[in-house]
Order: structure tokens, then C-alpha cells, then sequence
């Protein structure tokens, strides 16, 4: 990672001139951040022109490609649900043997892959970790919204404990979701292959240099995009930036980076702040009272027992990854 | 919207899709829209920024350096109030669709 | 014109299907070993370790993926080459569909074998059969490993025809093909070989928002290309029509194709759909796929020395159907027996069976068809056996038994 990226910071005037590659007219929700964190992503590019994008299905697959209609100003491939790493390794080998066989007289392009939880957490996890294994170039953009959100909400791997989803409904009897939500970063970094980063499109300055990093890392790149979802999370669309700023002041989406070649966790951006500054971390409470899917732990009684359980189990995920990243 | 549904030999094969999506005018999804106080606006274009829908445009001065203006595009707007919610100058405001503004 | 030089090579069926994938000039082969396949993988990446192919070998984690790479792969202008077996063809059936919609010219070797469960790794055509029938593949079925070489090399040329656009599945009986040695032909130089293919993939060209670009990920096209869109009720029946005349154009290019290969190679198939042996005379037609043909014949011989009108008749190409093949040899016939290597096949009958009597439908006058239903997990079918079922044939055409609907042949009740 002896890369030049640690320099390249993004330059709000000189990104904003840059063409969009995802265009309006599509049909995501109001209010949604994936195309948010589509937008930003793609701007961070070394060279954005030349790439191709590769798509599992969920939200942002299907809402953007309805036939005729198409919202991608670049090459983008959606082949199924769990394969999205397996497609993206296809791409990259075919041009690398295009090139080497001279027929693409091009540089090869950046391979950007989009997959919400569904796809990267749960169905899609063997194809990433088979990708990642065998080291494709390629970026993998995680558009977290926390359920299976394109089919109705239903509870994933990556829904996040005691919130309602339909498949995991606040019930009499069990309050949502009882399972902690797996800590997808941690499972690619074991890979040591990878460039792995959490990252919040709130923070776009961070995410858009971890994006940027990723691009130029020789190798696959992983980065964990938090994609607060207005739909399914239940809270006014303008507040959606606001959600997402409290994902990582709460600790519960903090952002940190990690390098395969020397094998160390970087707290970075407002986490790093948070971490120097533990007085400043914001109660989980702040986040989970402003969501319909946590409603329950509040009414119409307080589930204070819940809630502590909740903001326990956050620091102490917080001080592993202090930890971790040698705060510790 | 698609207006006249074509034939299987008028369209391209495997599927591609032949119209970009902004034919397809997402502004009729809104209940509210925005409306900028271009006297408070500062030009910070945290509103561009964080627009999930790409429905914020930028008149650039003419030497390039700086926005002039920002404006929308209200083929596409959504109305999800994003932008009024993130300016910092609270220059953004929130009409009903088909309010004075 | 005479036949291009060709070199004696010992391969086996997995060997052939190695060679011709290399002679093919592959972009890209993401391929995950099942017995009886693995001779595959195997033989091909040593050409690629030694060298002797440039060509992106990717060691997929799963069949599912293997596919969803060679779509990634053909998606993105390369050419690409996958194999598989059984559950390995099950495990990326849910690809197969999306392949061919995408109109993607990717050839795939199958080594047929049984399909779980009880989990059996012996030959029978279950897993071509139950996946082909509406995926929009082309399928082959091959004798032996001659054909198999020829018809991957013929594959490419086929799929890759811009009326055509379509994934081809060449079939070959799991180890009695697979895993036999024979002496075949192979191009001495592989140059011979891709001219003609026409050199390394040519990208078919379409028309997109008034302008022309390569249907492919081409960054550099002058319009970028989205593959997999969502389709409503409004558009998805279009893409599938698109889909039936790219078929109903394969018919005419298998022909196309199989003469020309029989320029360079001085070798042919029957027609190229279908291989009849003896059977202008013949009062009884045996119909069957793969290597059992060659029993077949065989044992027919046998019997036409005893002056019994007998032929067979091998299906080569599965898909498209060529019905009209099977309507014109099976016209003067009085008996056919259809022979269907596949479990489960229904109380109607054997898919090969089914399609042979809707070929005969429409004959003014119609042979009896019956149906037998052999060689499951790999039982041998010995030209006993076969004898056996061709008597009862003679004897349904001679009255002495009624037609039956369908007979187990070789199982022990």
C-alpha cells in the first residue's frame, strides 16, 4: 500500500464537474442513499471513463434498469443475485487475457461491483470470498441497507439486533431480530488478500479516498458502505444524511480501513475523532428512537433492557476494533 | 411510461435497454419540493452532494472557479427533502407541489 | 478442397474436449472439477501452466460460479469455455437461462452422468436433458471422442454466428466416452482451427440509441451497454421471442456450419442433426443419443445378417429439435423404438420419445413408437440387452406382440 491515494483527497468543485454516471430518472426510492453512495463512489475513480460495473440484483439493480429505461452511463452487467464477485472475476479476466492477447489496446478498466447486504452478506458470500481468494481487481462497493429491502424487508445476515423486519416482525413475544448483525468487514479482511474499509456516504470525503484507494489497490478491495433505507428503516426521506451521520457518531458503522500488506486497522475520519474523544460518542438511543423499526423498544413501553443491550453490545464491538487498531 | 410498446424486432436483442432514464420524469413522484433562497445560498453545494437523484444542477461561473448558482431539475426531483435538511444555511425550503412559492 | 493436416493423438473423451477448447484459442475456461469431467480441467491447465494457451484459467469455488464467470467473461467480449456434470450443471441451472438471454456465445462440455440422489457418478443423460429443454441452449450429443473434439471446435463457430447468439452444450456419455481412450484426429496446426472460427471473437454489433456499438462491457462504446435489465409483463415476452428465432436461425447455421467443418476435416455427421445407419430400408429404427448408437449398430448388423430390416438412427442434435430429420428416416418405418437414457420419465414417456412421436405426428401415416428407458447410473447396456429389445421390436411388427407404452430395459424387476 505504498500507493499514492494517502495524497488524493477529493476537491468538491473539481468532483463536481465531473459527468454523472448514474442518472436521474431512476427509481429508487425518495430519499434512498445507495444512489448517493453510487454518485460519490464512481467520482472517486482514478479514471471513471474507463470502467465497467457488474451488479448483484436488490434495490439498485432492479430500480434502475427497468426496461427500456436505463440509468448507467457505463458498461454494467447484472447476471443474478449471488454472483456478482463471480461475474466481476469473468470481466476482469477477460480483459486481462484481451489485453495480453492484444485485441482490448486499452488500459484495463476499473471493475466496480454494487451488492446490498442480500447479495454480499448472505447468498452472494461464497462468490466474494471465492473472488477474493483468488485476487481479482476488482472494488466491491457493500450498499448496507440492512434487510432484504428490494423484496419487502425481510431480515438479512446484516440486520441489525432487535429491529423489525418482516420476516423478523416485533411480535408479542420476541422484539425483532435477535441476532447480533455479522461483521461482514472483519470476514473479508481475514482474507488478507484485500483492501477492506467501512465507510458512510455522510463522511464523503472518507468514503470517496477509501474508494479511491480501493481503485488503485493491485488486488480486491471490499468497502462497507452504511445505506440508511427510509423505506424499510421507517424515518422521514430528508433525514436520510442525518441517519446516516448517526450510524457512525453511535459507533455502530464506524469507519475504519485495513491494509493486507502490513495487516493493520486504521480508525479513520470521524470514528478516529470519536476515538480520541470517547465523551463525544452519541447513545445509541439518539439513533434508534428516530426509526420506525426500532419503534418497539419504545412503545408503548420502554424497553430499556433492549436498549442497554444494544448500546452495550456497541461498545464492546468498538473497543475490539480499538483494539484492533492498536487504541488499546 | 413507455409510451408505444414495440414489436420483438424493434428492440435491441439480449435484452438492452435503448432509453436513458431521464426520459422517464421522476417528478411527478413529488408531494413537496424544494425551493432555494438563492440570498441565503452560499454555493457550499452540500445539497449537489448528497442529492440521491441527481436533480441538483451547477451554473459555474464563467472563468470555471466557482458555482454561480445551483438550480433543479424538476423533470426529476423527488421531493425527498434531502437538500433542505443538509444545507447548513437553511436556504432550502420545503413547498407543498403546487404551492405558492 | 482437401481436408486440413491432422495428427493421430490417444485421447480419451475429457482429453478431446481439453484439446479442442486450446485448438479454439479460449479467452477465458472458469471450470470447478466433478468426476467425470475433471480430465478437463485437469489436462487444460497443464497447457496453461506450460504455456501452451494463453488463456485466463480462473479456479471457480462452485459450478454457480463457474457460469456467472463465463457470463461475466463472454459479457465482456472474450471467449469462454466451461465443463461440468450432473449436480455441477443442476448447481448452475439457474445461470443457464440467464446466459442465453444475454445472448451469450459460451460453450460448455458436459461429461453426462446420473443425477443425485442416490448420488451415482455413472453415465446417463439426466443432467443435459433436465436442464436443455427451456434454457435456449444448443445441445449435441457425441458418439465418441472424435466427435466430441469436432463439435466444440463446430460450437464456437456456431454460437458466435451473429443470427445465432446462443450458449452451446456439447454432450458426451460420462466415462464410457469421457474416460476411453481412442485414436482420433486432431488439426496438426491449431491455426487451421481458428481461421476457421475467423480468429479470435468478433463482438456482433448492435444498434443502441442511434448509435452502433459492440454488444459487450466495451468502455469504449460509444453508448455503454446495460446487460440484465428488470422486464415487466410489457417486454419479456419480446426478449423470449427474440430468443425462438435465434433458435429457428441455429437450424440452418448447424447445417452451415457442419459442411464447412467437413471441408477442413474430411469428417461428418450423418446430416449434422441426425446419423442414420442402415435405415433406407429399414422396417425397424432404433432412436438413441451417445455411445450406445455404436452398440446399436452392432448388434443391427448382426441382425441384418439374418435378413431383418433393422436400422438405428443416432439423434446428434438435441436442440434445436430436428423433427424434420426425424420425420423423413423414420417416415417408412413400421416400428421405432426410442431408447431415452433418463429417470423420471414421466407416465407419457422419455423426453427423446415424446419429441420423436410429435416429429411423426403429422405423417399421413404414422410407425408404432415405443419407448425404452436404459442405462440409468451407468448400467451397462450389452449388445445382448439391446438384442433382446430389438426382438421385441420384430415381434411388434410382425403382430406377435401388442405395443407397449414403455419398457424398463435392464433393470432387474
Amino acid at each position: 500500500m505504498a500507493k499514492t491515494s494517502k495524497e488524493w483527497t477529493p476537491n468538491l468543485f473539481e468532483i463536481a464537474k465531473i459527468p454523472d454516471y448514474i442518472l436521474p430518472g431512476h427509481r429508487m426510492c425518495a430519499g434512498c442513499v445507495a444512489p448517493v453512495i453510487v454518485k460519490l463512489a464512481l467520482r472517486a475513480l482514478p479514471d471513471p471513463e474507463n470502467t465497467v460495473i457488474v451488479n448483484a440484483t436488490g434495490c439498485l439493480e432492479v430500480a434502475t434498469t427497468i426496461f427500456p429505461y436505463t440509468a448507467w452511463k457505463r458498461p454494467w452487467i447484472h447476471n443474478a443475485f449471488e454472483n456478482a464477485a463471480a461475474t466481476a472475476s469473468g470481466v476482469e479476466a477477460a480483459f486481462k487475457v484481451l489485453k495480453r492477447k492484444g485485441i482490448w489496446k486499452d488500459e484495463l478498466p476499473t471493475i466496480v461491483v454494487f451488492g446490498g447486504d442480500g447479495g454480499t452478506y448472505d447468498i452472494g458470500l461464497q462468490s466474494l470470498s471465492g473472488a477474493i481468494e483468488r485476487g481479482h481487481k476488482f472494488v466491491y462497493i457493500l450498499y448496507d441497507n440492512e434487510a432484504y429491502m428490494n423484496t419487502g424487508i425481510q431480515r438479512s445476515g446484516s440486520t441489525p439486533q432487535y429491529a423489525a423486519t418482516t420476516t423478523s416482525p416485533a411480535g408479542k413475544v420476541i422484539p425483532g431480530k435477535l441476532e447480533w448483525k455479522k461483521p461482514i468487514g472483519f470476514i473479508i479482511s481475514a482474507h488478507h488478500n484485500a483492501y477492506v474499509a467501512t465507510a458512510n456516504p455522510y463522511y464523503w470525503i472518507d468514503f470517496m479516498k477509501k474508494v479511491r484507494k480501493a481503485a488503485e489497490y493491485d488486488g480486491p478491495a471490499f468497502i462497507h458502505a452504511i445505506s440508511p433505507c427510509d423505506r424499510g428503516w421507517r424515518f422521514d426521506p430528508g433525514i436520510s444524511m442525518e441517519i446516516a451521520r448517526l450510524a457512525t457518531d453511535t459507533c455502530l458503522h464506524p469507519l475504519w480501513e485495513f491494509d493486507p500488506e502490513t495487516r493493520e486497522y486504521r480508525i479513520t475520519d470521524r470514528s478516529l475523532y470519536l476515538a480520541k474523544n470517547p465523551d463525544k460518542i452519541i447513545p445509541v438511543e439518539e439513533y434508534l428512537k428516530r426509526q420506525g423499526r426500532f419503534a418497539h423498544l419504545f412503545r408503548p413501553v420502554r424497553r430499556d433492557d433492549l436498549i442497554k443491550q444494544i448500546q452495550d453490545r456497541v461498545m464492546k464491538e468498538w473497543h475490539y476494533l480499538l483494539k484492533l487498531a492498536g487504541f488499546e | 411510461m413507455s409510451s408505444e410498446l414495440k414489436s420483438w424486432k424493434e428492440i435491441p436483442i439480449a435484452g438492452v435497454p435503448f432509453k436513458p432514464s431521464t426520459e422517464y420524469k421522476t417528478g411527478d413522484w413529488r408531494a413537496f419540493r424544494p425551493v432555494i433562497d438563492d440570498k441565503k445560498c452560499t454555493r457550499c453545494l452540500q445539497c449537489w452532494l448528497y442529492c440521491p437523484d441527481m436533480s441538483i444542477r451547477i451554473e459555474w461561473e464563467p472563468d470555471g472557479k466557482k458555482p454561480k448558482r445551483v438550480y433543479y431539475d424538476y423533470d426529476h426531483c423527488k421531493g425527498c427533502g434531502i437538500c433542505a435538511n443538509v444545507c447548513p444555511v437553511k436556504a432550502i425550503t420545503m413547498i407543498p407541489e403546487g404551492g405558492e412559492e | 478442397m482437401s481436408p486440413a493436416e491432422q495428427i493421430d493423438m490417444l485421447l480419451n473423451g475429457d482429453e478431446a474436449a481439453a484439446w479442442a477448447a486450446r485448438h479454439c484459442n479460449v479467452d477465458v475456461v472458469a471450470a470447478y472439477p466433478i468426476t467425470p469431467q475433471t480430465i478437463i480441467v485437469e489436462r487444460f491447465s497443464e497447457f496453461v501452466a506450460n504455456g501452451e494457451v494463453d488463456c485466463e484459467f480462473i479456479s471457480v469455488e462452485s459450478e454457480h460460479s463457474a457460469l456467472s464467470a463465463c457470463v461475466g467473461a463472454a459479457a465482456a467480449g472474450a471467449r469462454a469455455f466451461t465443463a461440468t456434470a450432473a449436480n455441477g450443471l443442476n448447481l448452475m441451472h439457474e445461470i443457464l437461462y440467464i446466459a442465453s438471454s444475454l445472448r451469450l456465445p459460451i460453450v460448455m462440455a458436459v461429461a453426462n452422468r446420473a443425477v443425485s440422489g442416490p448420488i451415482n457418478i455413472h453415465c446417463d443423460h439426466t443432467d443435459a436433458i433436465g436442464s436443455a429443454f427451456l434454457a435456449s441452449w444448443l445441445m449435441f450429443f457425441c458418439e465418441n471422442a472424435q466427435e466430441v473434439y469436432d463439435t466444440i471446435i463446430q460450437a464456437y463457430k456456431i454460437a458466435e454466428n451473429p443470427r445465432v447468439l446462443l450458449p452451446v452444450m456439447v454432450s458426451f456419455d460420462g466415462f464410457l466416452i469421457s474416460h476411453t481412450a481412442e485414436r482420433i484426429k486432431i488439426f496438426k496446426d491449431e491455426k487451421v482451427v481458428q481461421e476457421f472460427l475467423g480468429g479470435p471473437r468478433k463482438v456482433a454489433k448492435i444498434n443502441l440509441m442511434g448509435k452502433e456499438v459492440e454488444l459487450s462491457l466495451n468502455p469504449k462504446n460509444p453508448v455503454p451497454v446495460t446487460f440484465g435489465p428488470l422486464d415487466l409483463f410489457d417486454y419479456y415476452f419480446e426478449h423470449k421471442r427474440q430468443q425462438f428465432e435465434a433458435m429457428e436461425n441455429a437450424y440452418k447455421v448447424i447445417e452451415e456450419v457442419h459442411e464447412q467443418y467437413a471441408e477442413i476435416s474430411g469428417r461428418r455427421y450423418g446430416d449434422g442433426f441426425v446419423v442414420p445407419y442402415r435405415t433406407e430400408d429399414a422396417e425397424i429404427i432404433a432412436v438413441v443419443m451417445g455411445s450406445t448408437a455404436g452398440t446399436m449398430r452392432y448388434v443391427v448388423d448382426e441382425m441384418r445378417e439374418e435378413g431383418i430390416k433393422i436400422g438405428v438412427l443416432r439423434v446428434r442434435t438435441y436442440r434445436p429439435f430436428p423433427y424434420d430429420r426425424l420425420a423423413k428416416y423414420l417416415s417408412r418405418a413400421k416400428v421405432v423404438g426410442v431408447f431415452d437414457r433418463v429417470q423420471d420419465a414421466g407416465l407419457v414417456g422419455g423426453p427423446l420419445f415424446i419429441e420423436t412421436r410429435a416429429s411423426l405426428y403429422d405423417l399421413p401415416e404414422r410407425p408404432i413408437v415405443v419407448n425404452y428407458v436404459y442405462g440409468l447410473g451407468g448400467r451397462d447396456t450389452t449388445p445382448e440387452m439391446i438384442r433382446s429389445a430389438f426382438d421385441e421390436l420384430v415381434d411388434i411388427a410382425k403382430g406377435k406382440i401388442k405395443p407397449f407404452r414403455r419398457k424398463y430395459l435392464g433393470v432387474r424387476e
